[in-house]
Order: structure tokens, then C-alpha cells, then sequence
């Protein structure tokens, strides 16, 4: 199998290049990941993140054939050859497939990522009925990767001022939890013309989230929540 | 100045429901006039002006064009912030789109009123 893989080294590199690398493999039932992972036994200076190999952590994110992804969830046997690998879109390449993803953490971090309640911390734990908890479904899920904020144009042009889809995901994740008090603070947070109305609704980041997420429609319970705060 | 990064101009809500207001108006006059050029065919200049006598007729046109003034309005000003990055050129720029739309409306309802 054909592979041609983004490398850049800024330190010795004058620009990015594409490299190929051919293996001897069978796709059958392997990911991409353990194709890299061969890869680099052959030419160990290729950089590339890796940990949990089975689409928990969400650090082997990257580009691959043109659609962001996680290489370890990603069946080679349907990948069209050759297989083209480069990194997260938008982003500062550190080295080769590995990008500085400080932005997209700036961008987490300011939606407060974290329960705020005023109340006394009761003795075992903060209740929420099976109702409440399931508003939660579909916004838990994230695993930070990446992918659908890096895929995003908006967040391409204005990573420094747009939240992005990931974000925002969060961000209504703790507005929609019942336990949280701080829902005025969040949608102010929110209310700017950068920071959530970037957003037109394009939909990328449905499309490539590897989890299977829906960060526009999430995007869009919090416009909902500022229209019925507004009239 | 310090060259931070400034957020929270706490707006945007009244930007997004005018597109998606001005969006459902210009989407119903289009099937209006669809329906009317469709069963006025062939079209002569004298079904068109006497369509156009109807002050309803004119003044839901009015209402279409002014909807598309205000829907280029935040469709434009997304450009810009988007591409436009020099704060000076890009105040600039929204300033002119500001005027040629009201310089339109303006000339809209000249033209519309005008229909003999």
C-alpha cells in the first residue's frame, strides 16, 4: 500500500513536503493507526501523537485523504490509495503530523469547561434525574480531537476570536446541565458576533466528528436559549 | 494600545434572526412572483403594470427589497470579518455597503412607486 505523508520539520525543513512510503500489507481488518505504527518502524524520524489506539484519547487526529480523523478508528481497507496523511488544518505544525493545538485549548478553557454551582457541596453527590441526565447524551461524548473545530473554515479564520464547534459543544454541555447555575454567564460569554455567530451552520464538524456527535445542532440549542432570552 | 484580543461585543442575536426573517420574506415573494409569471405567460407590459398599480403589490416588494438590503447587510458584514482583517479597512468597508444598500432602498421605492 501507497501512503504519502505530510513532513515538515520547521527547524531544518525550508517548507513542507509529501513523502512516500510503500508496505507490504494486507488491510484486512487493520486501522490506519497500526499502518503508521509500521511506518515508523521503518523511518523512525516521522513524528506522529498516538496513545490510547482505540478512539478514546483523540490524540491521532489528523487529515487523512482529505477528511479530519482519527487514525486508530480508521479501517484502512477503505481508504483509497495513495493514502494521503497530513496534519490537523489551520493549525502551526510542531513536526510532521503533530500541530500545536494551544488555540483550540484557549478557545475550551474560556467557556469555563466546568460545573459552577453556588450551592453548599452536599454530603455525597449533586442529584440529577434520568430525565436531566439524558439531556447530557450527545454532548459528554467529546473527546476533544480536534477534528471538527480544524475542519471548520470559521474557526480557520478566527481560531483567536470564534470558540469552534468543539467549544461550543462544551459550552452547551454545561448550560444544559441541570446542576450548573451559571446559564446567564455562559450566554453572555457566548452573545458576540465572534465567538458564537461565526457559526453558519456548514456543518462540517457533524461530518467528520469520529464520535458521531452533532456540535451544530448543539450550537444551535444555544441560539435558541439567546432568542428566548431576547424576545 | 496593547494589542489584545477583544471579544464580547454582546450582539449577534439581532443579526442572525434579521437573516433568518429577511429569509422566509424574500423565499415567499419569490414563490409569489413565480406564481404569477408562471400563469402569465406570455407576459405583456400591461399585466405587469397593473400588477404593480396594487399598493399591496408594492409595498410587499418594498418589503422583499428592503429584506435583501438587510440580508446582503449581514452577509456582507460576515465577509468582512472574516477576510477583512485591518480594522480601519474593514470599518471602511461596512460603511460603504451601509450606504450603497440605504442609497438602494431609496431608489427602490423611486422605482417602485414610479411603475406607470
Amino acid at each position: 500500500m501507497r501512503f504519502l505523508i505530510y513532513r515538515y520539520n520547521p527547524e531544518t525543513d525550508a517548507k513542507p513536503y509529501m513523502q512516500a512510503y510503500d508496505l507490504d500489507i494486507d488491510a484486512g481488518n487493520m486501522m490506519l493507526l497500526d499502518a503508521i505504527l509500521l511506518i515508523k518502524a521503518q523511518d523512525e524520524t516521522l513524528s506522529v501523537r498516538r496513545s490510547c489506539r482505540e478512539g478514546v484519547c483523540g490524540s491521532d487526529a489528523m487529515n487523512i485523504n482529505g477528511r479530519n480523523g482519527l487514525a486508530c478508528v480508521t479501517p484502512l481497507s477503505g481508504l483509497k490509495e495513495p493514502i494521503e496523511l497530513r496534519p490537523l488544518p489551520g493549525q502551526p505544525v510542531v513536526r510532521d503530523l503533530v500541530v500545536d493545538l494551544s488555540q483550540f485549548y484557549k478557545q475550551y478553557r474560556s467557556i469555563k469547561p466546568y460545573l459552577i454551582n453556588g450551592d453548599p457541596e452536599p454530603e455525597i453527590e449533586r442529584l440529577q434525574s434520568p430525565e436531566d441526565r439524558e439531556e447530557l447524551d450527545g454532548l459528554y461524548e467529546c473527546i476533544l480531537c480536534a477534528c471538527c473545530s480544524t475542519s471548520c473554515p470559521s474557526f480557520w479564520w478566527n481560531p483567536d476570536k470564534f470558540v469552534g464547534p468543539a467549544g461550543l459543544l462544551q459550552a452547551y454541555r454545561f448550560i444544559a446541565d441541570s446542576r450548573d447555575q451559571a446559564t446567564a454567564e455562559r450566554l453572555d460569554n457566548l452573545e458576540d458576533p465572534y465567538r458564537l455567530f461565526r457559526c453558519h451552520s456548514i456543518m462540517t464538524c457533524v461530518d467528520v466528528c469520529p464520535k458521531g456527535l452533532n456540535p451544530t445542532r448543539a450550537i444551535g440549542k444555544i441560539k435558541e436559549m439567546l432568542l428566548k432570552r431576547t424576545v | 494600545m496593547v494589542n489584545r484580543i477583544v471579544t464580547g461585543a454582546h450582539y449577534g442575536m439581532r443579526d442572525w434572526l434579521v437573516q433568518r426573517v429577511t429569509a422566509v420574506v424574500m423565499a415567499l415573494y419569490t414563490l409569489f412572483m413565480a406564481g404569477f409569471l408562471l400563469t402569465h405567460q406570455p407576459l405583456y407590459y400591461a399585466d405587469w403594470s397593473h400588477l404593480f398599480q396594487s399598493r399591496l403589490v408594492r409595498l410587499t416588494s418594498l418589503l422583499f427589497l428592503l429584506s435583501l438590503y438587510l440580508h446582503a447587510w449581514v452577509g456582507m458584514r460576515d465577509i468582512f470579518m472574516d477576510y477583512v482583517k485591518p480594522v480601519g479597512i474593514r470599518l471602511m468597508a461596512q460603511v460603504a455597503v451601509i450606504l450603497s444598500l440605504v442609497a438602494y432602498a431609496a431608489w427602490s421605492v423611486q422605482i417602485l412607486w414610479g411603475i406607470q
